[in-house]
């Protein structure tokens, strides 16, 4: 199996095979020598090159990090053969992306209306959740196409905020 | 998880304290209904609530703890100092009554000196508190004090004493039965604390020797003794730079710290205060103490130590808890729990002990290392940070010590471990493509609307009036 995997954005190319009990692993194209066991649900065992780590999976609303040791790292696997053909994430992929909510809160401020340009960081909402205000940014540089919460309305994790293409 | 635990279990009501944890007339219907001979009542809730214990007393369940009139006693600071300016107790320079004005404040303040603090006499928790360094700061300190005190405790009683300049906390168990035996058990040193909230604690202190312990001990005996004291409580000194220790308070019930006084005596704290409120005597007297070796307990709160360490609630998807030699883990918590936002943040108490500092420092390094709780934020990386300070593993700790360790620029974190985790997202994929675990950060546990819901919440008072929001 090929995986493309981002680890806190950097990309990785991951070649992946188990026979039996053996493993082989290519990561960016170098042999890596390695064992891994999943020691329980979202727990995995692995010695690299001789070397142990304990790496724990979580998930978010929005993300699936994985922590080796205390380290957390964000981590996203791309599926290789997609067509959009994500080579080295750019702030201008093609191809429409969704701004989700990462916790309930409430929407505070819409700065942005539809069908305006953004640039790649640029705030498009406000939303306020525990009394702390998060600003809620473009993922990429293009148009706003849609904005699916309105100012005041209450958001649940996982809801989409907006639409930017 | 106590629920679980127990044998038997009875409903008391919503999840807000004042509607169930702290109804007087639905815990004593629970100890009716169950025929219960006494109860408990922890720490927090009602543990220092006088009329509580008397109303115990009234229906015929035995309070296990002191009597309503030492909880008096002490409950007011200002009557606490009274009482212990009559036994000789030595404490901070200040009133024993609350001010009656402001210009009683500039004449009490220039006799004891800048800078001082000014106290509310029913406080607690660093409300109704202020430290005044020059006198034209005084006036506006004060009526903020009083009308904070009012605010928080329904009292606007404030008075005066003089601040020690980074003083350790250092506080001594007391145990004594019904029948006049009083005994010291030890001391803890409770310095570490952020916002007056303990964070960190170990026993015995750095800087006691065994002459202090004993001086401060019988100090702490004769506290004890004026205020009629039976069953467990704690004496806290503050102690300055010249290891001059004064009477601070006394709290009149058992402490969440107390686990490292039980592992450094040997003596389980919660048995004998059953045993002492059953009527029995104390079935060792003060030579019989013995101190030996040393352990530290973190508190494990459900915070966010990279957002002002606001409560983070939720779900805790995957519990890694840590033991082995010299391990304790006092813990609530469980795997598929969600935390929830009506009540404290505590989720556990993490303990490690050894047979010296050092050991007990490296067991508990390694403990919060194999901890891992997934979901949500906690404070472990905290403890990770200052188990590996070169201050603590000194032993220099004063009450400034954490907010200094937190203003400074936190330790570079090596990230070198990229690849190894690149390799473990294509195993999981491969072994496990989906977690079971449901996403966190959707709403609440009882499934009620985000926003509105947590504007109710205790926490969310508790942090306006911390200031964080």
């Amino acid at each position: 199996m090929v995986y493309d995997v981002s680890i806190d954005g950097k990309r990785y190319r991951l070649e992946l095979e188990r026979k039996e009990t053996r493993w082989h692993c290519r990561l960016n194209g170098r042999e890596v020598e390695m064992d891994a066991v999943l020691a329980r649900r979202d727990v995995l065992s692995v010695l690299i090159a001789g070397k142990a780590y304990e790496i724990k999976r979580e998930h978010t609303a929005t993300d699936m990090h994985l922590w080796v040791g205390s380290v957390r790292y964000l981590a996203e696997l791309h599926d290789p053969r997609s067509l959009r053909g994500r080579r080295g994430a750019t702030a201008d992929e093609k191809g429409p992306r969704k701004l989700l909510a990462s916790m309930p809160g409430k929407v505070v401020r819409v700065l942005i209306r539809e069908e305006q340009p953004v640039e790649a960081g640029q705030s498009i909402l406000v939303v306020e959740a525990m009394k702390m205000q998060n600003e809620i940014k473009s993922p990429k540089k293009g148009i706003v196409r849609k904005i699916v919460a309105a100012e005041g309305a209450n958001v649940n994790a996982g809801d989409v905020l907006a639409i930017v293409e | 998880m106590h629920v679980r635990k127990a044998d038997e279990a009875y409903h008391i009501g919503p999840p807000a304290a004042a509607e169930s944890y702290l109804n007087f007339t639905k815990i004593l219907d629970v100890a009716k209904r169950s025929r219960a001979d006494a109860i408990h009542p922890g720490y927090g809730f009602l543990s220092e609530n006088a009329k509580f214990a008397q109303a115990c007393g009234d229906a015929g369940v035995k309070f296990i703890g002191p009597g309503p009139a030492s909880m008096e006693i002490m409950g007011s600071k200002t009557r606490a100092r009274q009482q212990m300016e009559k036994a000789g107790v030595p404490f901070v320079p200040g009133t024993s009554r609350g001010l009656e004005s402001a210009d009683e404040a500039e004449q009490m303040a220039r006799k004891i000196g800048y800078p001082v603090m000014l106290k509310a006499a029913a406080g607690g928790g660093g409300k109704g508190m202020r430290l005044v360094h020059r006198p034209e700061e005084l006036k506006p300190a004060l009526e903020a004090a009083q009308s904070e005190a009012e605010r928080a405790f329904g009292d606007r009683e404030v008075y005066i004493e003089k601040a020690i300049v980074n003083p350790r906390h250092i506080e001594m168990q007391v145990l004594a039965d019904e029948h006049g035996n009083t005994i010291y058990l030890g001391e803890r040193e409770c310095s570490i604390q952020r916002r007056h909230q303990k964070v960190l604690e170990e026993s015995p202190s750095p800087i006691l020797d065994p002459d202090m312990r004993q001086r401060m001990g019988e100090v702490a005996v004769r506290v004890a003794r004026a205020a009629s004291y039976t069953n467990a409580g704690t004496v806290e000194f503050l102690v300055d730079q010249d290891k001059n220790f004064y009477f601070l308070e006394m709290n009149t019930r058992l402490q969440v710290e107390h686990p490292v006084t039980e592992l450094i005596t040997g003596l389980d704290l919660v048995h004998l205060q059953i045993r002492v409120a059953a009527g029995e005597k104390l079935p060792f007297r003060q030579e019989d103490i013995q101190i030996r070796g040393h352990a530290i307990e973190c508190r494990i709160y459900a915070e966010d130590p990279d957002n002002n360490y606001f409560p983070s609630p939720g779900k805790i998807t995957l519990l890694l808890s840590p033991s082995g030699p010299g391990i304790r883990r006092d813990s609530g918590m469980y795997e598929g729990w969600t935390v929830p936002i009506d009540y404290d943040p505590l989720l556990a108490k993490l303990i490690g002990y050894g047979t010296d500092r050092t050991q007990a420092i490296s067991r508990l390094t390694r403990a919060l290392h194999e901890y891992f709780v997934g979901g949500i934020k906690t404070n472990i990386s905290l403890f990770r940070r200052i188990l590996t300070d070169a201050d603590f593993q000194a032993g220099k700790v004063d009450t400034g010590y954490l907010d200094r360790l937190l203003k400074a620029k936190p330790p570079h974190v090596r990230r070198e471990d990229e690849e190894v985790a690149a390799i473990a997202a294509g195993i999981f994929a491969m072994l496990e493509p989906t977690s079971a675990v449901t996403a966190n950060g959707s709403s609440s546990a009882t499934g009620s609307a985000p926003a509105n819901g947590i504007a109710a919440s205790s926490w969310k008072r508790a942090a306006r009036v911390e200031g964080l929001s």
